[in-house]
């Protein structure tokens, strides 16, 4: 399915709004949408919400062989998937221009700012490391991917705990959850990206573009930065020139939305760190609002079981016994095998032929018997054989 | 052998239906742990290649959590696809296409029938026509001969035997059975018997989040 295109009206309309200082849902210029952060029930599992924009976020890990040129550091994988679900235009397993820049944007802010520990991955130098695998799946696309998927793979990324190692000599023995507490990842600091869009040659900015104001953008910056006021990555877009003021000035306001966002995303671990204690509910089942009318849950209960037993033994008895005797196989010859008696072959034979030939047959078959019991171990032995069942009937 | 089927439970289950703005319908099913989320496309042009000229085209994909869609997702999106086109009329939206989009939120146990109770849901949200509503339910059989219905991971782990059934609104028909280890004749009719049952409440479910939905009443 191809992607819903923009109409020349619908673009005029946006960027008149744009220029009159005005958005399509009511923000301000540097407003950022609400973002709800969620985890799963299991460790390294985070659902963002960036407005209408969904992400899902899982992080797993395996033991693997370290790279020869670094034996001493874990490895991380990073894979931005853009489902089918997220907008009609995405496909599966194809690799679209969107698709890499996102990858690679999201490798650049996680991987290259060195944010978690990879040296302390290591199990065993030069021979076993941990891979941390990150998994990013679209879900929703209203714009602004890369700061909804920046937040979530980080969010995921701290919420995530590796099952705890034990080594003696050689021997590398992992726990299972159960047996020993698994172990959080080091997390030194947590890039977010934001994303500035520029409209009419870099004259207005908007901060979290929705989907709409991506498609009449004319330029895109994204600035990661920790909430040290440290810049991890950032990036232009588009083909714009932009004044060194602009970028500065975007640099500040990045700083502000980041110290936001990161309060929210360590707010949230929090609270589902403290959940987790406490024993309560937690999970996404949890996080969904109840009071929506699209919204209905039902509580455990046992089912009613009166006349289940009689249901099914009145289907039993009801249907045909299945049939006990099973002829047992005959075999012929080696590598050969016949179930059943074998009637007389009616091919070419009538029934109203004479008895004597009949006689004859009968014998003939008798004999024939026993050979096909000495000698048959083809099929083209036995053609052999009927044809002269044939020839002799007809002399 | 005689099975226990006195004490069989549905787990907390629930759904929210239209979560997402893109797709034309969507839900989250969610049965104790286990979540699926759903995004349904459609009737929508089609590829030529894949035109059926008197009826829709229904594709069904389902998303693992991490990695690719392997072998394991693939039997899955058959016994769903398969599930789906009896139930929808396809035949009025010939020469289009029909998308289902599933993402496993959370594996725990009865996953299959978690995806065929969503893909329900999520058809309903869409408003396509079908002649019968369908939803899954599992039964496990555990070492001690009991029926388990909605097992979790770690019941299906212990069992002897796992049963998914697709059951229909209309007669509470079998319409898809995916099963795995052995089991008698008779265990499988008691498990049948059992699913029908707990069809039942599902059904009223559905019935239910419709009615809640559409009288704007909490």
């Amino acid at each position: 399915m191809r992607e819903t295109p923009l109409s020349n009206c619908e673009r005029d309309f946006l960027l008149k709004s744009i220029e009159a200082k005005k958005r399509l849902d009511g923000r301000q210029t540097y407003d950022y949408r609400n973002i709800k952060i969620t985890f799963g029930t299991d460790y390294g599992c985070c659902t963002v919400c960036l407005g209408k924009t969904r992400v899902l976020a899982q992080v797993s890990c395996e033991l693997v062989p370290p790279k020869d040129a670094r034996p001493t550091e874990g490895l991380m994988f990073f894979n931005l998937e853009l489902s089918p679900m997220a907008s009609p235009g995405f496909q599966s397993n194809r690799q679209s221009e969107l698709l890499v820049t996102l990858n690679r944007q999201l490798e650049r802010c996680l991987r290259n700012s060195r944010c978690i520990d990879t040296e302390s991955l290591c199990v065993i130098s030069g021979e076993k490391v941990w891979q941390i695998r990150v998994d990013v799946h679209v879900l929703n696309h209203d714009g602004n991917l890369m700061d909804a998927a920046s937040v979530a793979a980080i969010s995921a990324l701290s919420h995530f705990k590796r099952p705890e190692v034990a080594i003696q000599g050689r021997d590398v023995t992992v726990f299972s959850p159960e047996e020993r507490d698994p172990v959080p990842l080091s997390v030194y600091h947590m890039p977010i990206c934001v994303s500035f869009a520029f409209f009419q040659q870099g004259t207005y900015l908007l901060v979290d573009p929705c989907e709409k104001e991506e498609q009449v953008m004319d330029g895109l910056l994204v600035i990661a930065m920790n909430k040290h006021r440290e810049i991890c990555f950032i990036q232009s877009s588009g083909g714009i020139m932009l004044l060194k003021d602009q970028v500065l000035r975007c640099s500040k306001i990045a700083s502000v939305k980041v110290s936001e966002i990161t309060e929210l995303i360590s707010k949230a671990l929090e609270n589902d760190k403290r959940v987790r204690k406490e024993g309560g509910k937690f999970g996404f089942a949890e996080s969904v609002a109840k009071e929506r009318i699209t919204v209905l849950t039902r509580e455990e209960a046992p089912l009613e079981m009166t006349d289940v037993q009689a249901t099914a033994d009145e289907i039993i008895s009801k249907a045909d016994a299945p049939p006990e005797v099973v002829p047992s196989p005959v075999i012929v010859a080696t590598g050969t095998g016949q179930v059943g008696e074998g009637l007389q072959s009616t091919w070419g034979l009538e029934d109203d032929d004479d008895e004597e030939e009949e006689m004859s047959d009968l014998t003939e078959r008798e004999k024939k018997k026993d050979e096909v019991m000495v000698i048959s171990d083809s099929e083209e032995e036995e053609v052999v054989i009927l044809n002269q069942a044939g020839q002799s009937k007809c002399s | 052998m005689e099975l226990d089927i006195g004490s069989s439970v549905l787990r907390e289950f629930g759904s929210e239906q239209s979560l997402l703005s893109k797709p034309d319908g969507s839900a989250t099913f969610m049965q104790g742990d286990t979540s699926v989320l759903v995004g349904v496309y459609g009737p929508a042009e089609v590829k030529v290649n894949k035109e059926i000229y008197d009826r829709a085209t229904l594709e069904v994909l389902i998303q693992p959590k991490s990695g690719m869609p392997s072998v394991r997702e693939r039997t899955r999106e058959q016994c769903v696809r398969e599930t789906c086109e009896a139930a929808l009329l396809s035949t009025l939206h010939p020469r289009s296409s029909l998308t289902l989009v599933m993402q496993v939120v959370h594996d725990d146990g009865s996953l299959l029938a978690c995806c065929l109770n969503a893909a329900c849901t999520a058809l309903m949200d869409a408003g396509l026509p079908m002649s019968r509503l369908f939803c899954g339910v599992t039964c496990a059989i555990d070492a001690e001969s009991q029926i388990i219905t909605d097992p979790t991971a770690q019941q299906e782990k212990e069992s002897r035997a796992l049963m998914t059934f697709a059951i229909d609104s209309k007669e509470h028909n079998v319409m898809m059975s995916s099963t795995k280890g052995s089991f008698s004749v008779k265990e499988m009719q008691q498990c049948i018997a059992v699913s029908q049952k707990a069809s039942e409440r599902i059904f009223q479910f559905y019935r239910d989040s419709v009615k809640r939905r559409y009288s704007k009443i909490l």
